[in-house]
C-alpha cells in the first residue's frame, strides 16, 4: 500500500471525531470564518453511531454557540424536574439529604436529559447547513505530519484489507485530508491523540488521566412507572471503599429510561467485572421497580476521562489542539463533560479562525482562552474531588467532597494529584477477594453477549484484528499467570476470552465485537493492548435515544 | 368463493409447500390448483379438497418463463377472490408479475389468514410480524409453507381441465436449467442444516459432522465462535452476521446459543441442540435436547439413524 | 447502453428491527438507515457493466422521503452518474413504487432496469417483476449472473435447487441476489465527487401516479418467543422422536 495511491483533498481544518466537541468546533468555525472549508469525519457509521452517554446536559455552552436552539428543535426535551443521590447498601438505600447543600456541583436545576446520540445528529444538521462537510463511516487511521514536524492532516484508513494483512478485491485505499489546522476530537483515549501526545511529548509534567468505564442500557417502561424529569444516581453498594463508582438512571422521552453504572478504572480488585456490577445494581430494590414489565432496547460502553485539570495535557502542537474529552475536560463530580467538551471545541474554533487569519503555525491562543474561560473555573474548582476518593477512599472521599464544597466552596488552596496510571492499581488475582455475581435472568439482568447484540455492534470479518496485543507471551506471564485475565472481566464486549484455562491458556479476542469503549487501550496492566481504529463504519450502531 | 393455488413439483411429485399452500387456501373458499405437466395434474387431483385442476399442457421451456405464466394466471384470475401459491422461487418470480397485470398489490409470505382481506406476514427478516389489510378487490398471495400444516398428497379426485399457456409479451427464451449436484444442498436452502460450535473444539473435530450430514443430506454451519476459533471458514456462519436460515431441522452440536446465533436460525421448524452445558440458551429455544458430551453423542445419534435405516 | 437502477432507503442491515410499543410499526426514528443491500448490489453490478464498456450511462432513482437522496448519494459514489428523486411522504408499495418507475423508464428510456430482488424492511420481493409486468418487459429475476451481448442478456437466475439460465432481449429488467456481486466501498473521494454529480428532484405527481396503498397494516408485533422444549436422555429417543413426533426425519 504505498502512499502515491492515495488520493488527497485539502482543507482550512480537518476535525477527527462527530461527537458534541467536533460538531461545535465545526459550527463554531463556520460561524466565525465563513470561507474557511471544514471537513470532520467520524469512524461510527453516521453522526451518533458511536456516541453513548447519560445524558444530563447543561445547555450553556449550546445556547452560546446557537442560542436558537429550542426554536430550532434541538432534541432537549425533559428538563430535570427532580433528582435524587441514593447511598446502597446491600438491601437497603438512603436518600443523601439536603442534596443542593451537600454536592451543590450535582444540581441540576435548568438541565435537561437527553439522548446525546440524538443532539449530536441535530448538530451535525446544522453543522452541515453552515456547510460544513461531514463524512461519516470513515476513522482516521494516520496522522500525517510535514517535514518541519506540523501536523498536516490526517489519512483515513485504508477500506478492504483481508484478514490476513493483504488487499481483497475490495481494496480501497486511505484518503489524505490536508488541513491547514487539524482538531482532534476523538473522544476519550483517542487513538490519533495518543500517537500526537507521544509525538510532541504533550503529557509532560501534567498528572497521569484517570478513566471511568460507563456501561449503559435504554429501558422502555411501563408508563405507570415512568417519571419524566427523574434524575437518581447511587454510590455505595456493590462496589467496596476502595472502588469509585456508581449507577445512574434518568427518565426521559417516551417511556424511555437511561440507566448505567460508572466504575472508576483505578479499581485495584482484579476479579471485578463492571459489566457485572452494572447488571446486579439493577436487582436492588431502589431500581428493580422500574424495570418489572420494561424491555431493553439497548446497550453500550464508553470509557471516559476523570482525571480534571490536573490530568488535562499540553492542547496544541504545531498545526493543530486537542479538543473535548480526548483532552479530559469532563467534570466529574458533575457527572458532566458535554457543556465542557463543546465548549472546549468553541474556544478552538476561535483559536484556529484567529490562526487562519494570522498564519500561524499552533493555535495557541486556545490554551489561553481556554483558561479564561468559565469552563477553567468550573473545572478548576471540583478539581480535588475525584482525586480524594482515590486517596481516601469512598466514604472518607465522600465527606472530603462534602467539607470541599459546602466549607471550602472549591477554593482549597492545596491540589490533589492522581499519582498512578489506571494500568498501575490492579492486584494480582492471589490477593484480590473474588467476587460471585448472580446469573442473569433473561429478563432484567443479561449477558454479555445478548447485551452486544443490542448495541448493534458490527465489524468487517474479513480484517486485521484491530485490537493489538503486543507480546503474547507477555500476556501470559502478566495478565494470565498474575491477574488471571482481566480483560475477560472488564471488557463489556465480550471480546476478550481465555480459551483452553485449564490446558493451554491463551487469548481469543473476538475483535466484531468490539463497541470501541477503549477500556482495554487503558487498563490492561501491561499496556499490552493497543486499540486501533478498524475499518471505517465497524463498531456499535447506537440507535436514536442513546 | 373459488381460490386458485398455483402448485410447484419436482418431476411430477406436488411438493409439500404447494400442499401447505393448499392448506392455507382452504381457509378461505374452495380451492381449484394450477399446474404444468400431466403427472403432476394426475397427483395434483389426488389431493384431497382439491376441486379443479388446471393443467398447462405445454411442458416446453415456457411454462418455466414468468412472462408467460402471470399472463396466464391474470387470465384465469377472472374467476377466482384469490390466488395463492408456496413461497419459492418460481411462485415469487411468477406471482408479483401477475399482480402487476391485475393492478393488486401483492401479500407475499403469510404465515396466517384472519380473514378475506387480511393476513399476517413477517417483516424485517422476521424480526416483526405485520397484520395486513387488502384493499384490492382481488387477492394475490404467496404462503410460507411452515406455517400451514400440509394437506394429504393422497385421497381426493378432483377433475381435470386443460388449459393453453398464452404467448406471453416475448423476449424471453429459456436457456436451461441446471440443478445443483453438490452432495451438499446450500445453507440457506437446505432441509436439513447440522451446526457445530466451539464446543468442537478444532477444525479437525468438525469434519466429524460430515457422516451425520451425509446421512441427513444436510448442510453444514457453524456458530460465529467457531467461525471466530478458525474451525471454519466465515461462509458458515450462521446468525446475525452470517447467514439467516429456516431448514424444517435444525441440529446444534456444542453451539451454546449467543443471540446473535439464535438470531439466524430461530425460525427452523424443528431445533434440536446437544451441549453438555445444561444452563446452555439454545436449550431455551430447542424442541428436543440432549445434555451430553457431543463426542459422545454425536456417534450414537448415527447409529440410530443407521439402525432405523 | 443506459442503466436505470432503482434504490430504497432501509434501515440499516446491521440494526435489529425494534417494534413500537404501541404496535404500530418498527421503530426507525434515530436509527442507522442506508442502502438496501440488493439494491447495492445492483448498482454494483450496472457499474461493473458500465467498467467493461457496456454500459454508458447509470441513472440511479429513489423513490422516498427527502433523506433518500443519502442513498442516492451512495449510489452516485459508487459509480451512477446521476439521480433522481421521487419524492415523497407516503409508505411505498412494490405496485406504486412500479408505477413510478415504469414512468420513469417510458421517459428515461433505459435499455436495462437492474434492481435489487428484495428490501430488506418489507421484504416483498415484487417490485421489479411487477414493473416488467406493467412494462410488458422480459424479466430475469434472482440473477446470479448477468452478460450482455448483441441486444440481449444472459441472466443466470438462482432458483430453488439449482440455477436457470434464460435469454432476454433488450429493454428488460433484472433483480438481484445476493451472490451476483460483492459491492465495492463507496470511497471516500467518490463520495466527495458524488456531491457535485446532479441530483433532479421531482413528485410522483409530476408523473402523474396515485401512490395510495392499497395494504394497510393493522398492527405490528414481535413473533412469539420459541419456547424451552423437551430434554431427552439418549440419541435413540431423539431419532423417534424427530421420525414420529416432529416428522422431520
Amino acid at each position: 500500500m504505498s502512499e502515491t495511491q492515495r488520493e488527497t483533498m485539502e482543507f482550512d481544518v480537518v476535525i477527527v471525531g462527530g461527537g458534541p466537541s467536533g460538531l461545535a468546533a465545526a459550527i463554531k468555525l463556520r460561524q466565525l470564518a465563513p470561507d474557511a472549508s471544514v471537513c470532520l469525519i467520524e469512524k461510527g457509521s453516521e453522526i451518533g453511531a458511536h456516541i453513548l452517554s447519560g445524558a444530563v446536559i447543561e445547555p450553556r455552552a449550546l445556547q452560546e454557540l446557537l442560542p436558537h436552539w429550542r426554536e430550532e428543535g434541538a432534541p432537549l426535551d425533559t428538563p430535570v424536574t427532580e433528582e435524587q443521590a441514593l447511598y446502597l447498601t446491600r438491601d437497603g438505600g438512603l436518600e443523601v439529604p439536603f442534596l443542593e447543600r451537600v454536592m451543590p456541583h450535582m444540581s441540576n436545576h435548568g438541565n435537561y436529559i437527553v439522548s446525546l446520540g440524538d443532539l449530536c445528529r441535530w448538530l451535525a444538521g446544522r453543522a452541515e447547513e453552515l456547510g460544513v462537510e461531514i463524512y461519516p463511516g470513515f476513522a482516521g487511521a494516520e496522522v500525517l505530519v510535514d517535514d518541519s514536524g506540523r501536523v498536516t492532516g490526517v489519512a483515513t484508513g485504508d477500506m478492504g484489507i483481508g484478514r490476513d494483512g493483504e488487499p481483497t478485491g475490495n481494496y480501497a485505499p486511505g484518503m489524505e485530508l490536508r488541513a491547514k489546522y487539524t482538531l482532534f476530537a476523538e473522544g476519550c483515549r483517542g487513538s490519533l491523540t495518543k500517537q500526537v501526545t507521544a509525538m510532541y511529548n504533550l503529557r509532560k509534567g501534567v498528572d497521569p488521566q484517570t478513566y471511568g468505564l460507563g456501561i449503559k442500557e435504554l429501558w422502555e417502561i411501563p408508563k405507570e412507572m415512568h417519571r419524566p424529569g427523574l434524575v437518581q444516581h447511587s454510590f455505595g453498594w456493590p462496589l467496596d471503599d476502595r472502588t469509585y463508582g456508581g449507577a445512574w438512571m434518568y427518565h426521559f422521552g417516551e417511556n424511555l429510561v437511561s440507566y448505567g453504572f460508572v466504575v472508576g478504572l483505578d479499581y485495584p480488585n482484579t476479579w471485578l467485572s463492571p459489566f457485572d456490577e452494572m447488571q446486579r445494581v439493577k436487582l436492588h430494590p431502589s431500581f428493580r421497580p422500574y424495570f418489572e414489565n420494561g424491555r431493553r432496547v439497548a446497550y453500550g460502553a464508553r470509557a471516559l476521562s476523570e482525571g480534571g485539570i490536573q490530568s488535562i495535557p499540553r492542547l496544541t502542537f504545531p498545526g493543530g489542539a486537542l479538543i473535548g474529552d480526548t483532552a479530559g475536560f469532563l467534570n466529574v463530580p458533575k457527572i458532566k463533560g458535554t457543556h465542557t467538551a463543546m465548549k472546549s471545541g468553541m474556544l478552538a474554533a476561535e483559536a484556529v479562525a484567529e490562526a487562519l487569519a494570522t498564519n500561524r503555525v499552533e493555535p495557541g491562543s486556545y490554551t489561553r482562552r481556554i483558561r479564561d474561560s468559565w469552563l477553567w473555573q468550573e473545572l478548576r474548582a471540583v478539581r480535588n474531588i475525584r482525586p480524594a476518593f482515590a486517596r481516601f477512599g469512598m466514604k472518607k472521599g465522600a465527606l472530603y467532597a462534602g467539607i470541599d464544597a459546602m466549607l471550602l466552596r472549591g477554593r482549597a488552596p492545596w491540589t490533589l494529584h492522581t499519582r498512578h496510571g489506571d494500568n498501575e492499581t490492579l492486584e494480582p488475582a492471589s490477593i484480590s477477594p473474588k467476587i460471585s455475581y448472580p446469573k442473569p435472568d433473561g429478563k432484567i439482568t443479561f449477558d454479555r453477549l445478548s447485551s452486544v447484540f443490542l448495541s448493534a455492534t458490527n465489524h468487517e470479518e474479513d480484517q486485521p484484528v484491530h485490537l493489538k496485543v503486543r507480546n503474547t507471551s507477555l500476556w501470559k506471564t502478566v495478565n494470565w499467570d498474575v491477574f488471571r485475565s482481566p480483560e475477560s472481566r472488564y471488557c463489556p464486549a465480550g471480546v476478550y476470552e481465555v480459551a483452553d484455562e485449564a490446558t493451554d491458556p491463551r487469548l481469543q479476542i473476538n475483535a466484531q465485537n468490539c463497541v470501541h469503549c477503549k477500556t482495554c487501550d487503558i487498563k490492561d496492566p501491561a499496556q499490552n493492548i493497543d486499540w486501533t481504529t478498524p475499518e471505517g463504519a465497524g463498531g456499535p450502531n447506537y440507535p436514536g435515544g442513546m | 368463493m373459488t381460490v386458485l393455488v398455483f402448485l410447484d413439483h419436482d418431476d411430477g411429485v406436488i411438493r409439500q409447500a404447494s400442499r401447505s399452500a393448499i392448506a392455507a387456501a382452504a381457509k378461505l373458499g374452495d380451492v381449484d390448483v394450477l399446474v404444468t405437466g400431466a403427472d403432476a395434474a394426475k397427483a395434483a387431483a389426488a389431493i384431497p379438497g382439491v376441486k379443479k385442476v388446471l393443467q398447462v399442457t405445454d411442458t416446453s421451456g415456457n411454462s418455466e418463463l414468468a412472462e408467460p405464466m402471470a399472463a396466464l394466471l391474470a387470465d384465469l384470475a377472472g374467476g377466482y377472490t384469490h390466488i395463492l401459491a408456496a413461497s419459492s422461487a418460481t411462485s415469487k418470480n411468477v406471482l408479483p408479475r401477475a399482480a402487476a397485470l391485475l393492478d393488486v398489490q401483492p401479500i407475499p409470505d403469510i404465515i396466517a389468514v384472519n380473514d378475506a382481506d387480511t393476513f399476517v406476514r413477517p417483516i424485517y427478516a422476521g424480526s416483526a410480524l405485520a397484520t395486513v389489510k387488502s384493499a384490492d378487490a382481488k387477492k394475490v398471495i404467496t404462503v410460507r409453507a411452515s406455517a400451514f400444516d400440509p394437506v394429504p398428497a393422497e385421497g381426493g379426485n378432483a377433475v381435470i381441465e386443460e388449459v393453453a399457456l398464452p404467448a406471453g409479451p416475448g423476449g424471453s427464451t429459456f436457456i436451461s436449467t441446471e440443478l445443483s449436484q453438490s452432495e451438499r444442498p446450500e445453507l440457506e436452502s437446505a432441509r436439513v442444516v447440522v451446526s457445530g460450535g466451539r464446543g468442537m473444539q478444532n477444525e479437525e473435530n468438525f469434519k466429524l459432522l460430515d457422516p451425520l450430514a451425509d446421512r441427513l443430506g444436510a448442510a453444514i454451519g457453524a456458530s460465529r465462535a467457531a467461525v471466530d476459533a478458525g474451525f471454519v471458514p466465515n461462509e458458515y456462519q450462521v446468525g446475525q452476521t452470517g447467514k439467516i436460515v429456516a431448514p424444517e431441522l435444525y441440529i446444534a452440536l456444542g453451539i451454546s446459543g449467543a443471540i446473535q446465533h439464535l438470531a439466524g436460525m430461530k425460525d427452523s421448524r424443528v431445533i434440536v441442540a446437544i451441549n453438555k452445558d445444561p444452563e446452555a440458551p439454545i436449550f431455551q429455544v430447542a424442541d428436543y435436547g440432549i445434555v451430553g458430551d457431543l463426542f459422545t453423542v454425536l456417534p450414537q445419534l448415527e447409529a440410530e439413524l443407521d439402525k432405523a435405516g | 447502453m443506459k442503466v436505470l437502477v432503482p434504490v430504497k432507503r432501509v434501515l440499516d442491515y446491521n440494526i435489529k428491527a425494534r417494534v413500537k410499543a404501541d404496535g404500530s410499526g418498527v421503530e426507525t426514528a434515530g436509527f442507522k438507515m442506508s442502502i438496501n443491500p440488493f439494491d447495492e448490489i445492483a448498482v454494483e453490478e450496472a457499474v461493473r457493466l458500465k467498467e467493461k464498456g457496456v454500459v454508458t450511462e447509470i441513472v440511479a432513482v429513489s423513490i422516498g422521503e427527502a433523506k433518500a437522496q443519502d442513498t442516492l448519494r451512495t449510489a452516485m459514489a459508487m459509480g451512477a452518474d446521476r439521480s433522481i428523486l421521487v419524492e415523497t411522504d407516503t409508505v411505498t408499495e412494490p405496485l406504486s413504487v412500479a408505477k413510478v418507475l415504469k414512468a420513469l423508464v417510458e421517459k428515461e428510456k433505459p435499455d436495462l432496469v437492474i434492481l435489487g430482488k428484495q428490501a430488506i424492511d418489507d421484504d416483498m420481493n415484487a417490485t421489479g417483476q411487477m414493473l416488467a409486468g406493467l412494462l410488458g418487459r422480459p424479466q430475469a429475476t434472482f440473477a446470479s449472473k448477468v452478460e450482455v451481448a448483441d441486444g440481449a442478456v444472459t441472466v443466470t437466475r438462482e432458483i430453488d435447487g439449482g440455477l436457470q439460465t434464460v435469454k432476454l432481449a433488450l429493454p428488460a429488467i433484472i433483480t438481484a441476489d445476493l451472490r451476483l456481486n460483492e459491492p465495492r466501498y463507496a470511497s471516500l473521494p467518490n463520495i466527495m465527487k458524488a456531491r457535485k454529480k446532479p441530483l433532479e428532484k421531482i413528485t410522483p405527481a409530476d408523473l402523474g401516479v396515485d401512490m395510495t396503498p392499497r395494504l394497510s397494516v393493522i398492527s405490528v408485533a414481535e413473533p412469539p418467543e420459541r419456547k424451552a422444549g423437551v430434554k431427552l436422555d439418549s440419541a435413540a429417543e431423539l431419532v423417534s422422536r424427530l421420525r414420529n413426533e416432529a416428522k422431520v426425519i
